[in-house]
């Protein structure tokens, strides 16, 4: 499978994307805007309340082409950042002591050629690292093997998409043979210690929905996956995080050819949750792409919607003027506050 | 007023029947969201029971939404046909033992 990019879809275009959420494919179809839900509650212009997570996406290349992918991530996606946005971003983190948290995704983040360099930058200002590993890179060429013990040796908290606990609805998600090597790739990481209850070396999975629905309780699916995946295959690990497909990208591209598209976008208006509203994560956290520019969230970044302030690219980062700034919101928020709500953590609520 | 005796919107407006009986219809809504809360069996494990009765019962409301429910919880597609197969050999069953009851008759009667 290729990209929308490799394809030359016309999904690829992110203003098309937007288009498409305001006025539906027909241009006829419209819902109450994200907006005004917000305005009901007082809650617009949406502020953030801080800045305690760092989001680097250092790259939109990745061994996986999954059919849901917000980012459109692939093999033949060659952007990812360089050495000099890695170092510009490891100056902020110095500059700012209350980056408490940074999240490395991508793509594969493990394929920058710079990403273990970053990784022992970032954990020598003493910050907590979140990496997104697929699983299977650690599969994917004998240069990866290894990443198991580079995680433990930096005591990096792995966070790791196992869309379900079965071969079937795994594999349709993101492509024959993940769910063998996910398995697998979870044996390892459990081997050097990685979601024992005895160790400090915390291993989430992340569930998504492999289809046009929205994910069940995260309590009881986490219930579900640790008996299962301990019965079959002896897997330990610590937070299920149940995360709703924002119908953005590769996954509106499936909304669309599958028909799935408006009772979607209804299903999640209906799940609207003010509570969830107050909570999403674009309220504490910014999210740097690869080439630096500076976003409210990954999902905006995917819709190339950059942050509404003067403090637009990390080499002009500050942190007042982010702080004052209004975030930007459409359509596509709201599968970040249907049910119990969706963010890079699971469910707010 | 549509020309079908069935319509899929119509599975939207379920709650508007406390619209005519408010009393009635607001302790049954109550009674159905406590039932199929997680307790000694799971919300997962009663979505599937949901599944297999609403095939019993044939009501495409029902069909409808469990079949979504149920997917969403994690059931495969397989468990959920098995479900059906079970609600349809009770149906099938429960005509076929009547058979018992027409033997009795025959032998009741017959030389």
């Amino acid at each position: 499978m290729k990209s929308l990019k490799a394809q030359n879809s016309f999904l690829a275009d992110a203003h098309e994307q937007i288009e498409i959420l305001k006025h539906g494919k027909s241009g006829e179809f419209s819902l109450i805007p994200f907006q005004q839900k917000l305005e009901t509650i007082g809650l617009y212009p949406l502020k953030p309340v801080g800045i305690d997570i760092f989001q680097v996406n250092i790259g939109k290349m990745c061994n996986q082409t999954c059919r849901h992918c917000h980012v459109d991530a692939g093999p033949d996606r060659i952007e990812i950042m360089t050495k000099e946005s890695m170092q510009q971003c490891v100056d902020v983190l110095r500059n700012n002591p209350q980056l408490k948290i940074v999240d490395l995704t991508g793509g594969a983040p493990e394929m920058n050629p710079y990403f273990r360099w970053f990784v022992e930058e970032i954990k020598k200002l003493d910050r907590h690292v979140m990496v997104r590993c697929n699983l299977t890179i650690i599969l994917a060429n004998k240069k990866y093997y290894d990443l198991p013990q580079f995680y433990k040796q930096h005591k990096i908290e792995v966070i790791s998409s196992l869309p379900f606990y079965t071969q079937d609805r795994t594999d349709r998600q993101r492509g024959d043979g993940v769910f063998e090597d996910s398995i697998k790739a979870l044996q390892m990481l459990n081997e050097v210690g990685y979601g024992k209850e005895e160790t400090d070396l915390i291993l989430n999975l992340v569930y998504n929905p492999a289809g046009a629905f929205l994910p069940p309780s995260q309590q009881s699916l986490e219930k579900e996956y640790k008996q299962v995946l301990m019965q079959r295959y002896g897997i330990e690990f610590n937070n299920l995080f149940a995360i709703t497909n924002l119908p953005i990208s590769r996954f509106l591209d499936y909304l669309l050819t599958s028909g799935n598209y408006e009772t979607y976008m209804e299903k999640l208006v209906s799940a609207y949750n003010p509570v969830a509203a107050a909570s999403v994560m674009c309220r504490n956290t910014i999210s740097i792409g690869w080439d630096g520019y500076l976003y409210d969230c990954d999902f905006n970044q995917m819709l190339e919607l950059k942050v509404n302030c003067s403090s637009k690219h990390i080499s002009q980062f500050n942190t007042e003027t982010l702080i004052n700034r209004n975030i930007i919101v459409g359509q596509h928020c709201y599968g970040c506050t249907a049910g119990a709500g969706s963010s890079c953590g699971g469910a707010v609520v | 007023m549509s020309n079908n005796y069935y319509n899929s919107e119509d599975l939207k407006k379920f709650g508007n029947v406390a619209d005519f009986q408010k009393n009635l219809g607001d302790k049954f809504f109550s009674y159905y969201g406590e039932v199929f809360k997680d307790s000694e069996l799971t919300a997962r494990e009663k979505s599937l029971i949901a599944l297999a009765v609403a095939h019993a019962v044939q009501c495409p409301y029902c069909i409808d939404a469990y079949s979504g429910d149920a997917f969403e919880k994690g059931w495969s597609e397989a468990q959920m046909m098995e479900a059906v197969h079970v609600a349809c050999a009770i149906r099938g069953g429960a005509s076929l033992v009547h058979g018992v009851q027409m033997m009795n008759k025959v032998k009741e009667i017959a030389m």
